[in-house]
């Protein structure tokens, strides 16, 4: 049987534990809207490219 | 929603949705459904054989697949209470705790809006109709009515997962004729003995959780009968597009082939007693005089056209995208 935790030391752990899943919450997030941003450029560029390409 | 992490002697209280990983709001999404309906998707894009620019066919079959997305996670939402019933979905996020059903609404809306105003923005606000409709479908009227309401929820919500193709061909060219349409009544007709099978060897989940599948609300015999009379229906319509001009030689092959596999297989489950063991219609059990070979073969009959209706579909658009990608077409033979 494993020796009993004590309760800092639970609480401890369970905080780390939050604050990875939070950053890793975070980061995905992040680069979720960084992906969208530079998918509205390009389909932005190449919308106008076709129409400059072909204005009439 | 919170839980008690053991820890001995003393308990530390957690909330389990601080510990909840981006991983854990993907499942929301349901990915094995948004890979179907990615596939089917892209096979409708480029069955239209259309100019369309690269990357924006790769942006409509992406906003196609966050439509899915969330209605996913709407869905996910709003059947909590009835996933935390069955054994294969009590591991999903809200009704295991890892997420809150509120989050899962939120991530739901936020993704649908995102995903129609995009693609109609990028693409065409055509497509990006028939997406909200597909999502409004799926998460309105089957989610919150057909599924709790009627042994017809699968029949009548499966336009939902049906419409991908239509909207992919519609992404491609602005509007959706009769093609498009075949292949989804492909998906549609397609759904009903898909579904149903699995339902024979899940009954007792389903009847716990108060779904009104059919086989807990009509039997599985009726149920058996059900598979079969739409899978009559539905090799036809998957051979239809060879008389349209949609599919080729190779889809021809694996239309007409697969269809017989799934045709003799349905005969089976029909010719078994699937589900019969686990029929909660029958109070008394002696009234079904299952062996337990019987019910092992019932079971068995049932899980192989579940297997195989997946593979059958995959084959079937494998096909016409094969066919769409190398320009091959059943005119080219005739000429």
């Amino acid at each position: 049987m494993n020796p009993p935790l004590d309760k800092d030391a639970a609480q401890a752990a369970a905080q780390a534990a939050a604050k990875k899943a939070r950053d890793g919450r975070n980061i995905a997030l992040g680069l979720g809207l960084v992906a969208f941003v530079i998918l509205v450029f390009v389909v932005t560029l190449v919308r106008l490219g076709g129409n400059v390409a072909h204005p009439h | 929603m919170s839980k008690t992490l053991a820890m001995t002697p003393e308990t530390v209280s957690v909330d389990t949705t601080e510990t909840a990983r981006w991983q854990d709001y993907f499942q929301l999404m349901k990915p094995r459904v948004m890979s179907l309906v990615v596939f089917t998707g892209l096979t409708g894009l480029l069955a239209a054989r259309a100019p369309i620019h690269p990357f924006l066919g790769a942006i409509a079959v992406l906003c196609i697949a966050v439509g899915a997305g969330a209605s996913g996670a709407l869905n996910m939402w709003y059947d909590a209470d009835i996933d935390r019933q069955m054994r294969r979905t009590r591991g999903r996020p809200v009704p295991s705790g890892k997420v809150k059903g509120e989050e899962a609404a939120a991530l739901g809306v936020v993704l649908g809006l995102l995903s129609v105003m995009f693609l109609g923005f990028a693409i065409n606000w055509f497509a990006a109709g028939l997406l909200a409709f597909t999502i409004v479908f799926y998460a309105v009227v089957y989610t919150m009515w057909l599924k709790r309401w009627t042994a017809q929820n699968i029949v009548i919500g499966g336009l939902a997962g049906a419409l991908p193709p239509a909207i992919g061909w519609a992404a491609a060219t602005g509007h959706a004729p009769l093609n498009a349409w075949l292949m989804v009544a492909i998906i549609f007709f397609w759904t009903p003995p898909h579904f149903w099978a699995l339902s024979l060897y899940v009954t007792t989940d389903y009847a716990k959780a108060g779904v009104p599948m059919l086989p807990v609300v009509k039997g599985a015999k009726e149920t058996r009968k059900q598979i079969l009379i739409y899978s009559l229906i539905l090799i036809p319509i998957c051979l239809s597009p060879v008389l349209t001009g949609l599919g080729g030689p190779l889809y021809l092959a694996v239309a007409a082939l697969g269809g017989a596999v799934f045709l003799i297989l349905a005969a089976r489950v029909f010719a078994s007693k699937a589900g019969d063991a686990a029929d909660p219609r029958v109070a008394d059990r002696a009234l079904y005089d299952v062996t337990e070979d019987e019910k092992a073969a019932g079971s068995k009959a049932a899980r192989n056209l579940f297997a195989f209706s997946i593979l059958y579909l995959f084959a079937l658009f494998a096909a016409l995208l094969g066919e769409a990608v190398t320009g091959l077409h059943p005119l080219e033979l005739l000429k």
